[in-house]
Order: structure tokens, then C-alpha cells, then sequence
């Protein structure tokens, strides 16, 4: 089989001249790996024993209770090693690098769970690592930075533009264009120049070849809906691509809503009326942009979904009507995660905590024999400083001023 | 097509030609002006010029910085355009606009074709947008008069150069190195090797930009190449020493040689 270059009308390669040999080498790396069921098998095994899968499939009984209508489902993508789905791509990516003989990884991170995954496999496998975040995600996302920092990559802030994820990417890109020899980007979603959609999501499809087999196991039969974040498209496409098929699953991805869609302050380019087509960071899709086709701020109270493009294979399943897109307010997002540790002891991360919402607000209305997976792509704990000051909890911020103290001693 | 014959007209009587960039609107469209008088009136041949983009993919911190700047300022694409159409019609040389495809793309390929056509602009510079994805792009261009201009790098095989040059008109841009603009290239044996494999592969002219920063560099390219190409450095010298500095260093580039 060939990699597939566009989906619909989405995708393609827009890079640079000097980057064409390097895509040429790596999508034929892609295609020997695809085709080799010993890496599949490999790629099981260290997933297995290096990070947690099977990832669980959770059966949240209080939850369903509370809303009184679907059983929900929530597929633990936060036990992976590293806490989130990142790790499916990155080890995989990894496994890639070992066979292409390169010695140094290179990957952009929004809320630092990419560049977190890829500073650990870096570690694990004996690669020199750097890691390009925005100068604002590395404020936001400070405990990611210290262990990627204590596992040996280098985080390069970076202070272009408008300091988040897609500035990230154009500097990982410049280091590419510069280091192709001895270095592979680890690109962290189903974005940018094929191959790297494609790719992305077949080593997320992990994640809803077993969520299948669980909820067939504990249910009995498929899901009625399925609700992801949408960031760059990676975890949803993972749990998605499996059920695309199924006429009795429906898939929702959750955008981020930011301050509202009327506030112009989000991320959404699927939901409301925002983004337009447009070619950027190599590849065509749905952007949030000016009609001059500047790219604008984005807003959201995750890092991870704060990104002007989303996955071109999204885009395709969005025109075709295959997945159903809604968005979620940052304000929303608070309450989502504070029901689902109050009634689950489970944390999810931010990004994720935005599926949480749809699924809320839906589940009462679904019949209480139908069944609803929430993909939570990853936990919540790395956001403690943002989400303390979100709940403006006391406590901590006394905790935060004593500590500090202690410091400037 | 008229951007080659121009750029052979002008190589007969001289041993390199030398083209500039600048990113309009940065600092502003008024020293836009006052630094292509200097550039033109000091005997530069061909101006590439740069319609800004928030995602500079193949730009390297000066310029970023410039595109950025620009963008922040307010220019607007219309602007760009009127600013190139008054440029073409003021002076004789050729210019190029160079730019990222999204701009293109979301003014529409057609209606910038013309424009561009019509305002006089002779080629096309756009870093990310390979004939795999540009070639019904590039194929109207050349119907209008408009030259796309293939870039070359020391990645692109032998093959891949042929390929490329099927595509292109005008002249080839051919990169120093590897990476982005900006830093300084070593113009070394490697490089004599790499420059010989793309006069092999295409009779067009052969450009080479990306670390050209002073007169050695230029001379290292005479007889090798038949156009240099300098921007992150005029970009730098405008910031420190405004305008009025950059006749001198295009005198210096050219190794004293002056106007026609």
C-alpha cells in the first residue's frame, strides 16, 4: 500500500526543497514498517512492558448514575507511561528512528506531554533530544519542562509569533531543514506534510483496536458515541478510526471553545465559522486565519488543543459528515473535570476534560442500555498550576507563596 | 520568457548581477521606497520582494522577525500589491515577489496571477510550494509572463534538479546550504561540487542566495554563478543604520562598480 497524500482535499506535502529527499527516505521507512508485521509485534511488546497497554477501559458507575442515562466508558489513555496518548506515537516513532539510524530526535510541544513522551523515548533509546515549545506553554506547562530537562533533551523556548504550538513547529522545522542527516522530527499529531498524518494515526489506532474489544467485553455490544478532544486530531483519530465503519457508533470531537465561539478567543476551526481552508506548517486544512491568510491567536485554557490547524484527515471526516464537531468553554471544562474527580477520583487532563463535557451533556438523553466511550487522552495532574488558579484555591496559593518564600532566602 | 532573457541581457556586460530582497511593510512601505532607490540607483539588478506570512517555515530569525513585524504593523496584501505595481512602474529592473503559498492561495491563484501580471512582476518565489503541489499553479504563471523560480539544494539529487528545472523559468535559485536564511554559508569545496551538479542539470541562470553577506562571498560566486542573492544582511543594516546605509554596501557588494 501507498501512504495516502490527501484525504478529500486536505493534506499534501508544502515543504521546502530541502526537505524532499528527507520525505522521500522517511515515507519509505513509513512504508517498510507498515508493511512488516514484526513491527506491529514490536511495537506491542515494548507498549506492553514500557508503557501500560492495554490501557484500561474504566466503567464509571457514579457518572452514569449521576446523568441517569448512557453507560459511560472512559478508555484510560492517562495510564500510558507519560501520562497520555503521546507515548502510542512517540515509541512507535522511536522503533522508526532506530531503523532509519538516526541519532538525534527532534519533536514541538504545546502542553509538553509530545515533548515530555519524546525526551523519554529519546532517553530510553540513546538519543540526543530537543524539544521546541512556545515561550507562553513553557510558563503554562512548567513541571513537563523539568523532567524533560531531567531526562536529559533540551526545551528551546520559543519567543516567535505568538509563542505557542504552531510557532513550536515551524522552529522544530527549521532545525530539520538544517539537521536532516543525523535528525527525525517526531512530529506529535496527525498533522503536517504527509507522511505524517497518516502515520500518526496508525500508530494511534491502538487505542480503538482495544477500546473495541473492551466494550465488547464489558458491554456487550459498541459504543453509541464516542467523544475526543480535538487538538491536533491525534487521540481522537486513535480511538476513531476503528469504528468509522460502524453504523451504530457516532463520533464527536470536542474543540476548544475557549471564552465562547462568539468571543473570537478559541480554538475551534471545525465548530462555528472561524477558520478557512488555507496551506501552512507543510500541509492543507482547515485554519484559523484572516482573509489575508495570516494565522490568528488561538485561545484555550489547555495548551494541547491551542493550534491553529487540525488533522487534514479530521477535516475530510468532517466534510463527508463522518464525525459530528461540538466545542467546549474553557469554563465548562472546570466543571467537567471537578464532577469526574468528585465522582470518579479520576483527573483528567484539560484537553481531554473537554470530551468529558460533550459526553455530559449528552448522556442524559441517551437510552440507559446504550453504552458512550470518552477517550480521556490524558490526566490532569501536569495541569495542577493551572487548574489550582482556575479554582482559585486558597491553600495553594498559600502553598505557592510559603515555597516561594523559601526560595528567595 | 522575459525574466531569463532579462537576466541574460544584463550578465553579458557584467561578471556577476546581483538581486535583493526586502519584506515590505518592514520597517515601513516609506523605507520600503527610499531602500529600493538605493538599491537601484547603486547598480542592483533584480529585487525579490517579500509579501509577508505569519508561518516563514523557511525564514531564519531576521526575516521572521521582519514578516512578523510587518503583520503586526497592519499590511495587508492589497498593499503589498499596490506597493509592487508602483514599484515596477517607477524603475526598469526586474522584480520578483516572493512569498509563502497561503497568501496566494487565499487571494486566489488567479486573481494574483493577473495582478501580479499586470502590475509588471516578473517571477514568483515561494519556498513551500513544490511542483508536486504547485505545477497547474506554476503552469498559469508561465502563461502569464510570470516565471515560477525553482529552488535547488544540496539535498536535491541530480535527478531531482532535472526534474525541478522542467518546471521553473526565469532562473534558478539555487541554496547555499542547508537550513534556513540568515546565517552565514561557507563557500567551500562542497559547495563548488554542489554548484557544478546544478549547471549540469539546467541552462537556466543560476541564482544562489541564502548567507551571501559581503563582497568575498560575491566573489567567490563569480564565474560559477551568474546572480547573487543578499537579504537577511540589508534587513540587519537598515535596522542599525537606516536606509541611507545600504547604497554604500551594494557599491561594496559589486566591488565598486556603479550604476549603468
Amino acid at each position: 500500500m501507498h501512504t495516502r497524500k490527501y484525504f478529500g482535499t486536505w493534506g499534501g506535502s508544502f515543504i521546502p526543497e530541502a526537505l524532499h529527499e528527507t520525505f522521500q527516505q522517511l515515507d519509505a521507512a513509513y512504508q517498510q514498517i507498515r508493511n512488516d508485521p514484526a513491527f506491529w509485534e514490536e511495537y506491542l511488546h515494548l507498549m506492553s512492558t514500557y508503557s501500560c497497554r492495554p490501557t484500561p477501559l474504566t466503567y464509571a458507575e457514579n457518572l452514569s448514575k449521576h446523568f441517569g442515562g448512557a453507560q459511560i466508558y472512559i478508555k484510560r489513555e492517562d495510564l500510558n507511561h507519560t501520562g497520555a496518548h503521546k507515548a502510542n506515537n512517540v515509541m512507535g516513532q522511536g522503533l522508526l528512528v532506530k531503523r532509519m539510524g538516526k541519532t538525534r530526535v527532534i519533536a514541538e510541544t504545546g502542553a509538553g506531554q509530545h515533548g515530555l513522551a519524546t525526551a523519554t523515548m529519546a532517553a530510553k533509546f540513546g538519543f540526543d533530544c530537543a524539544v521546541y515549545m512556545g515561550e507562553e506553554d513553557v510558563l503554562r506547562q512548567r513541571p513537563n519542562v523539568f523532567w524533560m530537562e531531567k531526562m536529559g533533551a533540551t526545551v528551546i523556548p520559543v519567543k516567535d509569533g505568538s509563542k505557542t504550538l504552531k510557532d513550536a513547529i515551524n522552529e522544530a522545522f527549521r532545525d530539520w531543514v538544517t539537521n536532516m542527516d543525523t535528525t527525525h522530527y517526531v512530529f506529535g499529531t496527525a498533522c503536517g506534510p504527509a507522511p505524517f498524518p497518516e502515520m500518526v494515526s496508525w500508530l494511534q489506532s491502538i487505542i480503538g483496536k482495544e477500546a473495541a474489544e473492551q466494550i465488547l467485553a464489558q458491554h456487550g455490544r459498541l459504543p453509541r458515541r464516542i467523544y475526543a478532544c480535538v487538538g491536533g486530531g491525534s487521540n481522537s483519530l486513535g480511538i476513531f478510526q476503528r469504528f468509522l465503519d460502524e453504523d451504530e457508533t457516532e463520533l464527536v470531537g470536542v474543540e476548544a471553545g475557549g471564552l465562547g465561539l462568539e468571543s473570537g478567543l478559541h480554538a475551534a476551526r471545525l465548530v462555528g465559522g472561524d477558520a478557512s481552508p488555507g496551506i501552512a506548517q507543510g500541509y492543507k486544512t482547515m485554519f484559523l486565519q484572516n482573509s489575508d491568510g495570516q494565522m490568528r491567536d488561538t485561545h484555550s485554557v489547555s495548551a494541547g488543543l491551542d493550534y491553529i490547524g487540525v488533522s487534514p484527515i479530521l477535516a475530510d471526516l468532517w466534510e463527508k459528515k463522518a464525525v459530528r464537531f461540538e466545542a467546549a468553554t474553557d469554563s465548562e471544562v472546570i466543571e467537567a473535570l471537578d464532577l469526574t474527580m468528585k465522582k470518579e477520583g479520576i483527573i483528567p487532563a484539560l484537553e481531554s476534560a473537554h470530551a468529558f463535557v460533550q459526553a455530559f451533556k449528552e448522556a442524559p438523553d441517551l437510552a440507559r442500555d446504550d453504552a458512550v466511550i470518552i477517550n480521556m487522552s490524558g490526566r490532569g495532574d501536569k495541569d495542577i498550576f493551572t487548574i489550582a488558579h482556575a479554582y482559585g484555591d486558597p491553600s495553594w496559593q498559600q502553598f505557592i507563596i510559603s515555597r516561594a518564600r523559601q526560595y528567595e532566602k | 520568457m522575459q525574466l531569463e532573457q532579462a537576466i541574460r541581457s544584463k550578465k553579458a556586460g557584467k561578471e556577476i548581477l546581483l538581486m535583493t530582497h526586502i519584506v515590505l511593510g518592514y520597517p515601513s512601505f516609506d523605507t520600503n521606497r527610499e531602500v529600493i532607490r538605493e538599491m537601484v540607483e547603486n547598480g542592483v539588478d533584480c529585487i525579490e520582494m517579500q509579501i509577508p506570512f505569519s508561518e516563514p517555515m523557511a525564514d531564519g530569525p531576521v526575516i521572521l522577525k521582519a514578516n512578523q513585524d510587518s503583520i503586526a504593523s497592519g499590511t495587508t496584501i492589497r498593499e503589498c500589491l499596490d506597493f509592487g505595481a508602483e514599484m515596477c512602474a517607477t524603475y526598469e529592473i526586474p522584480f520578483l515577489y516572493m512569498t509563502y503559498f497561503n497568501v496566494i492561495f487565499k487571494y486566489g491563484e488567479e486573481r494574483f496571477l493577473d495582478k501580479a501580471r499586470d502590475a509588471g512582476i516578473q517571477g514568483l518565489i515561494l519556498p513551500d510550494l513544490p511542483p508536486e503541489e504547485g505545477a497547474p499553479f506554476m503552469a498559469a504563471a508561465r502563461q502569464r509572463g510570470l516565471a515560477p523560480i525553482m529552488i535547488f539544494s544540496p539535498t536535491s539529487t541530480d535527478a531531482r534538479m532535472r526534474s525541478l528545472a522542467d518546471f521553473g523559468g526565469g532562473f534558478v535559485y539555487c541554496t547555499a546550504r542547508k537550513g534556513v536564511t540568515g546565517r552565514h554559508s561557507s563557500l567551500d569545496a562542497d559547495f563548488a561540487n554542489y554548484l557544478n551538479r546544478c549547471r549540469q542539470a539546467t541552462d537556466l541562470p543560476l541564482a544562489v542566495g541564502f548567507g551571501i553577506q559581503n563582497r568575498a562571498d560575491i566573489e567567490a560566486l563569480i564565474g560559477v554563478a551568474d546572480m547573487g542573492v543578499v537579504g537577511s544582511q540589508t534587513i540587519k543594516l537598515v535596522d542599525e543604520q537606516g536606509s541611507a546605509a545600504v547604497g554604500r554596501f551594494i557599491r561594496e557588494l559589486l566591488g565598486g562598480r556603479r550604476s549603468h
